[in-house]
């Protein structure tokens, strides 16, 4: 549904996408992983229409949007990674007016508007100004812009940087209902656990270029797949629970002194994580915590490009930083 | 025989426009519309979505209103007992000078306006959807003309109460207003070719009076360009805001029209055909 061939962007000196190639399928959720200045709004524009590639091909539902962008615009809709949206208009205002502009007539256009506030949950809020919105509702505005021409190829910006927690999730849910209505989805993230959620398939981007591309479980295998990680409750006892470790795994256990705890990779989930309950249980070592664990995406990042991913929260300031922010 | 000829259909004349292509009938049906059929809606759509900004935002129209209400008065009681204008009173010759003046500084709105959808990312969306492209222009200038209505009837209004008339005729009274009117919708794609290639409301906002400035009082705006040395009379007798002024001031009390009013209406449609053409260009570049 969305092909990209060798996309490459330069803004003068600034090497924004170095040659990209993907594609998504019909009524997939693709991610694209990458932290900030990665390229992932540039690559959006590009296939949005906004901006030309300065080589390379694309095309969406088999269009090029650059010989025919106004059959892409008609496929597309797009959520920006600002919340597009217009702030002195009432969130009704706002869809009705993208309704009128997809060529709806007036009564069509206020239909749609009210389905999708329906749907959002912004009925209440219909017709308040958008300015009295939270920036959760924001967000939902804007994705509900894009829904309006009811399109076949959703682009999907970031849609939930700078949200908490919690509205993060209620839009997750939304994303995932929205797409089972067979839509494909292209969604830019810098949080590898909204990947995770949402993506059928990913793509991690650093730099412009594409550095892996799989489902999250097989980049995650790529890692080794699942660790056994214990962490003893006296820190003298790293080097007894490490020996133990080293009977039921195959290779050299991992230690991580900061957060003190150790992991090794291992084959058979159940039968390791039992034999060495049984070898800590005869010890007689107390442990804070003995898991089984697939590697996030955050080891994966870490392990391709090694470094953690950037997000746009601030980082702790040096001195006080103590445990950071897994 | 046919073969040779070229048959001139409906879609020979649309592809290739600036208006871009026709939407595709899609399953979910839009309507198909002519290219121009798209943008006459697309272009009253925006008018409205910028129109109900206008509304939102009286603080504007109530500044727009402040600085020729305060013009009106400085001049006709500051100046209007020394400065010698031949065969009206201050007031009649004031008016006209003041509507274009008015009409000149308000399309500062209109290139502020869309600097500022430029870095909202508003733009992004319209340039995301299947609408004329134009449409975006020609509703924010359309709306910022609908704006000058409400001005300059006030600044009509303020006339009369400092001795204002119109001594020629319900007719050409009409006529006068209309030329203000389209004088201030060329201007503003100036304004709005502004605004795109600066793109920073900021320096939209310093810019904007600039040119302002030297082109309504280096003019017959306030006084008679004839009292003038002789190098800035070169200027002045040809810029479009003496000619738009002189013919509007005559449609309202009467003497040469014909010759100030073919000046203008040119004016005004060169300046429609080249910011317009500047204008698109600058739009579609991003
Ligand atoms: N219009 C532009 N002019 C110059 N550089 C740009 C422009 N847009 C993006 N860039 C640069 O391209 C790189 C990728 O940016 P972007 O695509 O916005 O990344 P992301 O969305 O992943 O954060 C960055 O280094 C950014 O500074
Ligand atoms: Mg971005």
């Amino acid at each position: 549904m969305i092909e990209a061939d060798q996309v490459v962007k330069h803004f003068g000196d600034v090497h924004a996408l170095n040659g990209i190639t993907l594609s998504v399928d019909e009524g997939e959720i693709f991610g694209l992983l990458g932290p900030n200045g990665a390229g992932k709004t540039t690559l959006v524009r590009i296939l949005a229409t906004l901006l030309k590639p300065t080589s390379g091909r694309c095309t969406l539902g088999g269009i090029d949007p650059h010989r025919d962008p106004m059959a892409v615009r008609a496929l597309i809709g797009l959520a920006g990674q600002n919340a597009a949206v217009d702030d002195l208009l009432t969130g009704r205002e706002n869809l009705e007016i993208v309704g009128r502009l997809y060529q709806l007539d007036r009564a069509e256009a206020r239909r749609r508007a009210d389905d999708i506030l329906e749907r959002l949950s912004l009925t209440d809020a219909a017709d308040r100004q958008v300015r009295t919105y939270s920036g959760g509702m924001r967000r939902r505005i804007d994705l509900g812009a894009s829904l309006v021409g009811r399109p076949r190829i959703l682009i999907l910006d970031e849609p939930t940087t700078g949200l908490d927690p919690r509205t993060r999730n209620e839009l997750w849910q939304l994303i995932r209902d929205l797409v089972s209505d067979g839509a494909t989805v292209l969604l830019t993230t810098q949080y590898l656990e909204e990947a995770d959620e949402l993506a059928d398939r990913l793509a991690v981007i650093d730099l412009g270029h594409i550095i892996a591309e799989g489902t999250p479980d097989e980049l995650k295998e790529r890692l080794g797949g699942d660790r056994l990680m214990a962490s003893p409750t006296e820190p003298d006892d790293m080097a007894r629970v490490v020996s133990i470790l080293e009977q039921v795994g195959a290779t050299a256990p991992y230690v991580d002194d900061r957060r003190q705890q150790a992991s090794i990779p291992v084959t058979n989930r159940i039968e390791a994580l039992l034999a060495a309950g049984q070898l800590f249980e005869n010890e007689q070592i107390a442990l804070r915590d003995l898991a089984v664990t697939r590697p996030s995406l955050d080891d994966v990042f870490l392990s391709i490009t090694g470094k953690r991913a950037e997000t746009d929260e601030p980082e702790p300031a040096a001195a006080g930083r103590k445990g950071r922010r897994r | 025989m046919k073969a040779g000829t070229t048959p001139t259909t409906a879609t020979a004349g649309v592809t290739g426009s600036q208006l871009g292509a026709p939407v595709r009938a899609g399953a979910t049906g839009p309507r198909n519309r002519s290219t121009f059929g798209r943008f006459v809606s697309d272009t009253l759509t925006m008018t409205r979505r910028n129109v109900l900004y206008l509304v939102r935002r009286p603080q504007v129209i109530v500044f727009a209103l402040i600085s020729p209400i305060m013009f009106v008065s400085l001049f006709n009681f500051v100046f209007g007992g020394s400065l010698d204008v031949p065969g009206l009173s201050y007031a009649n010759y004031l008016i006209p000078g003041i509507m274009v003046q008015t009409v000149m500084f308000g399309g500062s709105n209109t290139a502020v306006g869309l600097a500022e959808d430029m870095t909202r990312g508003v733009i992004d969306r319209f340039r995301s959807l299947p609408m004329s492209r134009l449409a975006v222009l020609s509703g924010r200038t359309m709306a910022d003309a609908m704006r000058g209505i409400i001005t300059n009837s006030v600044i009509i209004v303020m006339g009369f109460v400092i001795g204002f008339r119109f001594n020629n005729g319900f007719g050409w009274a009409v006529a006068s207003f209309l030329l203000v009117l389209l004088f201030g919708y060329s201007i503003t794609w100036f304004y709005a070719w502004m605004g795109l290639s600066l793109g920073n409301v900021e320096a939209v906002q310093a810019a904007s009076f600039l040119p302002a400035f030297p082109l309504t009082f280096a003019a017959s705006t306030f006084a008679p360009v004839e009292n003038m040395p002789g190098w800035l009379q070169v200027f002045s007798a040809h810029q479009p805001v003496t000619q738009v002024v002189d013919a509007t001031r005559a449609m309202m009390q009467g003497g040469e029209i014909a010759g100030p009013l073919v000046r203008s209406l040119l004016w005004c449609a060169g300046i429609m055909l080249v910011f317009g053409f500047l204008s698109v260009r600058q739009y579609r570049k991003g």
